[in-house]
């Protein structure tokens, strides 16, 4: 080791290694994978969520997986808890809606409206 | 590196470990490939998680849910429900992290909730064979700091700001000990780190070691710049394998990465270091013995002074700091020395980590600060008394140690508060003690110990603790008279007095104490020829009381025969037959036989 950038480097690149057991506060992106969400392929958007959230580069956000809410016939379903705003459903998803997500909402702040269980609904 | 949605940590510490944790891990990495996750979900072997009692531990994150004594059969379960659904499996769960239905998180079980790590940060959190994970939480980063930013005397400075002392047992202040070693007059020096942990019951060094190796490393080297050594040895026993194995991986990925070696940070400064294993003998905790050892010599102390400071490893100045004092010196220089005097009390600054055992419910390691409360470390972390027993007494300081009656429960742990008691900090065992532990047993399990371990070097030690633990020997045998808890006394405190080092200076602690604090135990064995808590087997009859209902069940167990009595008769113990095994006790559903 010659010098601290190095030190630096080595840790940015670990860091989000670890960061998913240090703290549970940031953003939670959480997708249905119950019978019904796997069935519907949430798993090709679980890979496209954590694929481009690394690919971006973002950090504090965890992507974890819950059992069934119930809307089974809008599965996939992906649900976006960001720290101090209202839940963000996300339904009929698939990997490249993930993706925009991603760029779209977590890293830029805006939700896509269109995707939403409200906007499905209508 | 990857990023995963999910990690899986497994316990590698030496109690999980040896309940087939390793097995687990392997199941989880089998089974995850089987559903094909194993891109998704990252299995890590960590250190000690600290609450052993509830062993082999295994915490899935992001959720921070806490599954305990899991079994092999257990990780296809959590595989598919949790990992695979997100459904946490709440009967593997922690009892205790359920609470109204909710699911609580490792960090907020009671066992957690009053502890402050900072020796053992890291410990359950990291992968300790992964030098990455140690530098993403913040590793190496003291070590940049102190050896681009701060000249040696600064960075002495620091330590004695922090007003950390000694956790190996005496509670020197640190900060000087640096002072000392790095004044003295010597081109070459060294560090040493002892980890020649040998307190019954103790395991907070081999925790650091197993879990969080990299700490020791990086505070050696920190050390070593301040002091002005360029060779740093860690002094381990060999009973340690897994310590031992870890702390070898660490130091060769340390040298790999360049943060062992020449040049460290381009600054031009050396430094590496050597492991030495230790037989296991107890009396090379001891400094002078554990120098003497690291020589090659047979472990035995000589008189101080000339200190190791002075003369140490090969006769030049050395610096010797236990394995958990160093454990704290990266945090001190990453927060500084104010945040740390800021944690405890007036003279004893920091956290101290203790080894919780005996009659207590969360058997395991805690760290809290300086200044918690006997009583909140027994009732709150520990857990309290199991099967509703009262509590009698607690022994700090292992071997050195002494016991604390239940009357002294609301005082504040500290160095001072411990010696003013008549024990002592030690290494940090702590053994919770109920109503059914006999007092004179306990001072002559201590001392059996210390005899055992004596070195022999000088006769205080060697032959006097031999007679105090004949004088014992009489007691519990109901042959003991009151001019023997005298002698007893007398003989302690000359021991003390005289002996070459700390093993015969601490050794008739436990007596001593017990002696203070039960002396009517000791009057009880002595004038009545009874053991009051039924203990000491040569005081103790079995008796059978009027709940016995005759079911014979105690007499077919009985191995000599000594029980008489018809079916549906009151039974009876032949006290001339009786040896006293026991085995009746456990088999009576009435409860119908007591020791008196």
């Amino acid at each position: 080791m010659k010098s601290i950038a190095e030190l630096n480097k080595i840790r940015e690149e670990a860091l989000e290694s670890v960061n998913l057991r240090k703290d549970r506060k940031g953003t939670r992106i959480v997708v249905g994978m119950a019978t019904c969400g796997i069935a519907a392929g949430a798993r090709p958007v679980l890979m496209a969520l954590l694929e481009e959230a690394k690919k971006r580069n973002v950090e504090h956000v965890m992507v974890t997986q819950t059992g069934c809410v119930g809307a089974c016939r809008l599965e996939p379903i992906v649900e976006v808890y960001k720290e101090g705003e209202d839940k963000v459903t996300y339904v009929d998803m698939t990997a490249e809606k993930a993706k925009r997500v991603i760029a779209d909402h977590i890293v830029n702040g805006k939700v896509v409206d269109e995707y939403t269980i409200g906007a499905y609904e209508k | 590196m990857d990023l995963f949605r999910s990690h899986v940590l497994v316990c590698a510490g030496t109690g999980c470990a040896s309940s087939a944790s390793m097995k687990i891990l392997e199941k989880f990495e089998e089974v995850l490939e089987k559903n094909d996750l194993q891109k998704e979900v990252k299995v890590v072997k960590t250190g000690c998680f600290g609450l052993c009692e509830a062993g082999p531990i295994v915490i899935v994150y992001p959720e921070g849910s806490f599954y305990s004594h899991i079994k092999v059969e257990d990780v296809e379960r959590i595989t598919e429900e949790h990992l695979l659904k997100g459904r946490i499996v709440k009967d593997l769960l922690y009892a205790e992290s359920i609470e109204e239905d909710k699911v609580k998180a490792i960090d907020e079980v009671g066992f957690y909730k009053k502890q402050q790590r900072v020796a053992l940060r890291n410990c359950g959190l990291i992968d300790p064979e992964a030098i990455e994970e140690y530098i993403a939480l913040d590793g190496y980063r003291a070590l940049a700091k102190v050896l681009t930013e701060m000249t040696p005397e600064e960075t002495i400075d620091v330590v004695k700001k922090s007003g950390l002392r000694g956790r190996g047992g005496g509670g020197f202040p640190s900060g000087l000990k640096w002072e000392f070693t790095a004044k003295a007059e010597g081109e070459q020096k060294y560090v040493a780190c002892n980890a020649d942990e040998g307190d019954p019951g103790a395991f907070m060094d081999r925790s650091v070691l197993e879990g969080d190796p990299h700490v020791i490393i990086e505070a050696m080297a920190i050390a070593g710049y301040a002091v002005g050594a360029d060779l740093g040895y860690v002094y381990i026993r060999a009973e340690y394998p897994i310590a031992v194995q870890r702390l070898q991986i660490a130091i060769e990925q340390a040298r790999e990465k360049g943060l062992l070696g020449k040049d460290i940070f381009g600054t031009g400064f050396n430094f590496d270091m050597e492991i030495r294993l230790g037989a296991g003998a107890f009396v090379c905790g001891e400094e002078t013995a554990l120098i003497n050892s690291i020589e090659g010599k047979r472990g035995m102390p000589r008189p101080r002074p000339p200190f190791p400071a002075v003369k140490g490893v090969w006769n030049k100045p050395t610096l010797l700091n236990n394995v958990e004092t160093y454990a704290n010196i990266p945090q001190i220089f990453l927060r500084g020395p104010e945040w740390f005097a800021g944690i405890g009390t007036e003279k004893s600054k920091g956290t101290k980590v203790f080894a919780l055992g005996g009659k207590i419910k969360n058997t395991g390691l805690l760290e809290i600060p300086m200044g918690t409360t006997l009583k909140e470390v027994i009732y709150e972390v520990g857990g309290g008394i199991p099967d509703g027993k009262a509590f009698k007494a607690v022994q700090t300081g292992g071997p050195s140690g002494g016991c604390i009656p239940a009357d002294y429960i609301d005082t504040p742990i500290d160095y001072d508060n411990l010696i003013s008691l008549g024990s002592m900090m030690g290494s940090g065992g702590m053994i919770v003690m109920d109503e059914d532990n006999c007092m004179v047993d306990i001072a002559r399990f201590f001392l059996d110990f210390t005899v055992e371990e004596s070195c022999g070097k000088c006769p205080p030690c060697r032959i006097g603790t031999k007679r105090m633990m004949e004088t014992l020997d009489r007691i519990t045998e109901g042959k003991g008279t009151l001019k023997d808890l005298d002698n007893l006394e007398r003989l302690a405190e000359n021991i003390k007095a005289s002996s070459l080092c700390g093993l015969g200076q601490t050794a008739p602690n436990p007596v001593l104490s017990t002696l203070k604090h039960f002396r009517h135990e000791y009057e009880a064995h002595v004038n009545e020829k009874k053991c009051p808590a039924g203990v000491c087997q040569a005081l103790t009859n079995f008796h059978i009381t009027d709940d016995c209902k005759g079911c014979t069940l105690c007499k077919k167990a009985c191995p000599v025969d000594a029980i008489l009595g018809e079916r549906k008769e009151l039974h009876v113990v032949d006290t001339d037959k009786c040896i006293k095994c026991g085995a009746c006790i456990d088999k009576c559903p009435f409860k119908a036989i007591i020791k008196k």
